[in-house]
């Protein structure tokens, strides 16, 4: 018998797995990060300016609407005159004079709160309803699936632009941030709640979800520690754009006449005030529908490098 | 298939009722008094009020005012304007105008977008693609009144191209540069489904075997690539309906073009409440409508919809 066999009943020799090339298989790097999807994501996203670009714009706007008095010292109500109406730049006034004779770039300063208080509050109701409705008619289903989609179906049927114009009809006399923020918002979740819900169907047949069903787990205790921030991706995207969108909706409504009271300061107010003389100053309307574009630009380009980042279809399609 | 429609007709019930009910339930179930609410800060004549009273049964329970309400608009009973005019009537009169210029719009979106998705597609990666990307976002991000405000002042005003504001009768040349402009809201969508839609169809079995078999370029990229890759498009057409419905009504506002969306869009900026409501109902069931029959037209393309449980 050789010698160097090395268990008693085994009949040929055996080499230990460090003398073979299997070992290089199974050498698990232990310096190596461990990784998931989000610091995949955190990976992708670092690469690309579009990502730099719109988190220092983003970081700007939120700075000024928490601070604008770091940025002008100019009041935008008080000191208007009307012997500046629609008066192009002068010495302290960079960006001239609306028709009121108020300074153009003080009042872009200080409507940035509104649109940024609008889109934050429109985007957490959003995430809150579409999460609670997805996630139970995702995780339960059965006759609890069929009664929140159909319920989604039917916020779904109204373009929230016009269930908020009706809103905001009747409601014209309380009319403040917040109240529009609710009118955009009550409408606007079914499509997270559609997202999230088709996300859910997918992960829950996942291995280790029966994984902790077989432990005893309990059924809400996995929805929410396993399901949930497995099905999170995709929401996180659509919640981003539906940041822009909201600003957009604001400032439609403003723009219709059923958003905030003129003495809010608001860009779409600002340009629906604007559009009477676009012949004469154009100036006056443009201005502020720049700084409206591109903060709602900021939030779109994040979402889209998001996207990117945390899908792996849209990767591909890169 | 018969099976599918009436499928899908059962299913549109419950959307048409909660609709309706749920926009009757935000203006008529507050407290206060409804009809006051939708004046906002104007004090409408007595003779107006009483009318409207008696219209929407205030005196009775809520559920019956509904059913009256619902009674009413299968009737074609849509109240009447505050000029006196049935709504019903002002719908006949301005729908047209509206539908020649959504078509307009539609015919724009569609040819700019799948050509544009398309090249983008076929060379992804490329300078062509990286430019439709920028232009995309930047219309994205621009709200539609101020691509209304920005055209009518450049080609409008500027280069006399275009007259800015529609003439009566709405003659169709007239509604191009407002039917433009409506087209930029969903040209974006269309660009982006139609790419993905070609990069995921560019690497199927079946057009590799259509290169195997020696065909040209030229014929592969109309007949394989494209023609599959258009039922996404042709789903988004019941979405898009939505969104060119509230883009016309600032748009129509804008240009003065007398569609339906400028009735909503006069009726919003004088406050007349009734009237906005009205609209607003009439628009939704016409949305659910087309939704149903682009879901109906998807089927017929699509086999796989049909059979599915």
């Amino acid at each position: 018998m050789p010698s160097n066999i090395t268990r008693p009943d085994q009949q040929h020799y055996v080499a230990p797995v460090e003398e073979t090339p299997l070992v290089a298989i199974d050498t698990v790097k232990a310096e190596g990060k461990p990784s998931n999807l989000w610091t995949d994501a955190w990976n992708d996203v670092r690469k690309r300016p579009m990502f730099w670009i719109s988190s220092a714009l983003i970081v700007l706007v939120v700075v000024i609407a928490l601070f604008p008095g770091l940025f002008t010292q100019v009041p935008p109500n008080n000191d208007c005159q009307l012997a500046n109406s629609n008066g192009g730049p002068t010495d302290g006034h960079p960006l001239g004079f609306t028709k009121q004779g108020c300074d153009i770039y003080s009042r872009i300063i200080h409507g940035t709160s509104t649109s940024l208080s609008v889109g934050i509050i429109v985007t957490v109701l959003v995430f809150v309803l579409g999460i609670v409705f997805g996630a139970f008619a995702g995780f339960y289903g059965g006759w609890l699936d069929s009664v929140l989609s159909r319920l989604g179906d039917i916020f779904f049927s109204i373009p929230y632009i016009l269930a908020a114009v009706v809103i905001m009809s009747v409601f014209s006399q309380y009319a403040n941030v917040w109240v529009i923020s609710l009118a955009i918002g009550i409408f606007a979740w079914p499509a997270t709640a559609r997202v999230l819900r088709a996300e859910i169907l997918r992960v829950k047949n996942s291995d280790f979800v029966m994984a902790s069903t077989a432990l005893g787990v309990s059924q809400f205790r996995i929805l929410v520690r396993h399901v949930l921030p497995n099905s999170i991706a995709p929401v996180i995207v659509i919640t981003t754009i539906s940041l822009a969108s909201a600003i957009v909706a604001e400032a439609t409504l403003s723009f219709l006449g059923v958003g905030l009271p003129s003495s809010t300061m608001s860009w779409g107010n600002d340009i629906s005030a604007a559009q009477t003389d676009l012949r004469t100053a154009p100036q006056v309307l443009i201005l502020p529908s720049i700084a409206l574009s591109i903060t709602v630009l900021s939030f779109i380009m994040l979402g889209e490098v998001i996207r990117d980042a945390l899908d792996p279809k849209a990767r591909a399609q890169r | 298939m018969a099976g599918y429609i009436v499928r899908r007709l059962l299913q549109a019930i419950p959307v048409l009722l909660g609709t309706t009910f749920l926009i009757y339930f935000m203006v008529f179930a507050m407290p206060g008094d409804p009809i006051v609410a939708l004046f906002g800060d104007k004090t409408p004549p007595p003779q107006v009020i009483e009318q409207l009273r008696e219209r929407y049964h205030l005196d009775q329970p809520f559920i019956v005012q509904y059913f009256i309400f619902l009674g009413n608009i299968f009737r074609g009973d849509l109240g009447t304007s505050f000029s006196g005019q049935p709504v019903s009537e002002i719908l006949a009169a301005t729908f047209p105008v509206t539908l020649r210029l959504a078509l307009l719009a539609i015919f724009f979106e569609m040819v700019a977008g799948i050509s544009v998705g398309l090249i983008s597609g076929l060379r992804k990666g490329g300078i062509f693609d990286a430019s439709a990307l920028v232009v995309s976002l930047i219309l994205i991000s621009l709200p539609i009144f101020v691509i209304a405000f920005v055209a009518q002042y450049i080609f409008g005003i500027q280069l006399g191209w275009f007259r800015t504001t529609v003439g009566s009768g709405a003659p169709t040349q007239d509604l191009i540069l407002p039917a433009l402009v409506l087209a930029t809201i969903s040209f974006a969508q269309i660009t982006r489904l139609t790419r993905a839609s070609v990069i995921d169809t560019d690497t199927q079995d079946f057009v590799r075997t259509a290169a195997s078999k020696g065909l040209p370029r030229t014929r592969i990229v109309p007949v394989h690539i494209l023609r599959n890759s258009l039922i996404p498009v042709v789903t988004y057409l019941a979405v898009d309906f939505g969104v060119l419905m509230v883009g016309a009504t600032v748009t129509e506002g804008i240009f003065n073009v007398p569609g339906v969306g400028r009735t909503l869009y006069q009726a919003i900026i004088r406050g007349e409440g009734p009237t906005v409501v009205s609209f607003v109902t009439v628009m939704v069931l016409i949305y659910l409508v087309v939704n149903l029959l682009v879901d109906l037209l998807y089927a017929v393309l699509d086999p796989r919809i049909r059979y599915a449980k």
